[in-house]
């Protein structure tokens, strides 16, 4: 059993079928891309598996157990985390806010405990500041930990929202093409970024991206879908050749 | 000068319950950009509870500041209950449905309390005066110049501005300071977002309604004990707190704040040198200039809702 198995996942826009028959599975440790033409239904699958949109007919499960019907908040606590294809920052919180506000849902005081301000309450706060710190120097933004996040550079804000989604600690990240808008050299080294953030917090991720580039050269497996369909499955060389793919990108040279 | 003076402080007394009231509009637009026309209403109930607890206790004859503690305490209490329930059952149901379903709902909450107000069991249709806990005294005379230039600052005055000044204070801690503040200010810039960052939005919705609802009763027992009680009390205090809501920014904590101190003192000052006549009509010339010339008041960082 994988701890994320998503099964004959179908969504219906009237009379759009987004995404039909869609299975996926991904484990602890693992770098998944999705990739597919504008339209394919990549965001739509991350859309169900956080609880925004309710699928058609299909079921996703986390450790077993259905998520489907749960609400994105508990589906959050669950364990599932992302971030999107345009950055949704909370843009008038500081950087630090915004951590903190993934560190949010680990809190165990509750709301007695913050009007009285318990001892327990009070070293739950300074762990979590002193948390959100470390995790904003990972990503080259603790000295900005004050600013606010909508006066970041674009590629700043892109990785904030990398660590936001992290700081909910999650057992899966989705990444809603986290490398649009960015340079090459940003790019590069988001690459590095994403496989750390892999490696260090041993966590499943599953990548969206239109950089096939960047796709073939950190996911282990691909899956491309086109028009809701899934066309192929695979490693990047398996997949690059498959006819199908190609002919999906208009013949256009992959990776 | 004195008249001016007097003036001024009677216009900060009255302006920080309206700052009190604004603040509650303000935090529910911010999270939900929802106009809670109901809010007025709450500020009554807030009233309407103080003045059964004061004649409940008062056989007791308990110290002033005793009874006050719980008089207030009493009114913040139930009218976060309120505040909770309006929320629950009147709008929450309604939370994806286009807005002006909502608005009308809020004033259709609104005149449900106004008449249950008016019925016996609940208050009746009378004004009735707040029971003597505490009585009005001067204490704070100054002489200026003559014996014909004083100027007095009341008890009353001291208790309204000291109570908003410290709950506006307690209320910046929340914000700024605590988890659930932070949830609340995530909540109020991408609703949908904070839920995927883990935020229970419905709680953080029931706890902006509740300390915006015990903050309304402050303002209202505070006015029950100033002038009286009556169910339709809310009306003119709510819409002026909207305004200053508005004038302050909606969605603007420390703009409400602002916002309701200025209209207490605008309308101070039209009473005083114009006619008081004018008194209540001012605020919403003030509310229709804003919308001409800063939709987005003072410390706004929003459009204006378009009603
Ligand atoms: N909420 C929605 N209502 C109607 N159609 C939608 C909705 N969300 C997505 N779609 C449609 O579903 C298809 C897949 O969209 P999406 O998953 O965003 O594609 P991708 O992320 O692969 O570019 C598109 O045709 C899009 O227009
Ligand atoms: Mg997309």
């Amino acid at each position: 059993m994988a701890l994320l198995e998503i099964s004959n996942l179908t969504v219906q826009f009237g009379g759009l079928r987004a995404l039909s028959g869609f299975d996926f599975e991904l484990d602890e440790g693992q770098l998944h891309g999705l990739i597919g033409p504008n339209g394919a239904g990549k965001t739509t699958a991350f859309n169900v598996a956080t609880g925004v949109y309710q699928p058609t007919m299909g079921d996703v499960r986390l450790a077993g157990e259905s998520v489907v019907g749960a609400r994105p908040f508990e589906i959050n606590r669950l364990g599932i985390a992302r971030t999107f294809q345009n950055t949704r920052l909370f843009s008038g919180l500081t950087v630090l806010e915004n951590v903190l506000v993934g560190f949010n849902q680990s809190v165990t005081h509750g709301f007695w405990g913050t009007i009285l301000r318990t001892p327990h309450h009070q070293r739950e706060d300074r762990m979590h500041e002193h948390e959100a710190m470390r995790l904003l120097e990972r990503f080259g933004l603790a000295n900005r930990s004050e600013e606010l996040a909508q006066n970041l550079p674009y590629g700043d804000q892109r990785r904030l929202e990398i660590a936001r989604a992290l700081a909910t600690r999650p057992r899966i990240l989705l990444l809603d093409e986290p490398a649009a808008g960015m340079n090459p050299q940003e790019k590069i080294a988001l690459m590095d970024l994403i496989r750390f953030i892999r490696d260090e917090f041993s966590i499943g991720i599953w990548l969206i991206e239109h950089d096939m580039k960047l796709v073939m050269a950190i996911c282990e497996r691909i899956t491309v879908l086109d028009h809701g369909e899934t066309i192929a499955v695979g490693t990047a060389a398996e997949v690059q050749a498959d006819p199908k793919v190609i002919e999906a990108y208009l013949g256009e040279p992959v990776g | 000068m004195d008249y001016l003076t007097q003036q001024l402080i009677n216009g900060l007394s009255i302006g920080a319950t309206y700052a009190l009231i604004a603040l509650g509009y303000t935090m529910v637009y911010g999270v939900l950009r929802l106009i809670n026309f109901a809010h007025g209403e709450v500020y009554m109930m807030g009233a309407v509870v103080a003045y059964w607890i004061a004649i409940g206790i008062a056989p007791w004859g308990w110290p002033v500041w005793g009874a006050l503690a719980v008089i207030f305490g009493g009114a913040m209490g139930a009218c976060a209950v309120l505040g909770f329930a309006i929320e629950f059952f009147a709008y929450r149901p309604l939370r994806n449905k286009p807005r002006l379903v909502v608005l009308i709902t809020a004033i259709g909450v609104s005149l449900l309390l106004q008449n249950l107000a008016q019925t016996r069991y609940v208050f009746g249709p009378t004004p009735e005066a707040f029971p003597a806990v505490i009585e009005a005294k001067t204490v704070v005379r100054w002489t200026m110049g003559g014996p014909d230039n004083v100027v007095t600052v009341s008890n009353l005055d001291l208790l309204s501005l000291g109570l908003s000044l410290g709950l506006m204070g307690v209320l910046a801690w929340v914000v700024l300071r605590t988890r659930q503040g932070l949830a609340l200010r995530a909540v109020s810039y991408r609703f949908d977002t904070s839920s995927l960052m883990g935020i229970n939005t419905n709680r953080t919705i029931s706890f902006t309604f509740m300390l915006g609802s015990a903050l309304a009763a402050v303002a209202g027992v505070v006015d029950a004990i100033r002038y009286d009680v009556r169910p339709l009390m809310g009306l003119m205090p709510g819409l002026k707190a909207f305004v200053a809501a508005v004038l302050g920014g909606i969605g603007s904590i420390p703009g409400a704040f602002v916002g309701g101190l200025v209209i207490g003192l605008i309308e101070t000052l039209v009473k005083g040198y114009l006619s008081s006549a004018y008194s209540d009509a001012v605020a919403f010339v003030v509310l229709i200039v804003i919308l001409l010339v800063r939709p987005s008041g003072i410390l706004g960082r929003y459009e204006a809702e378009k009603l």
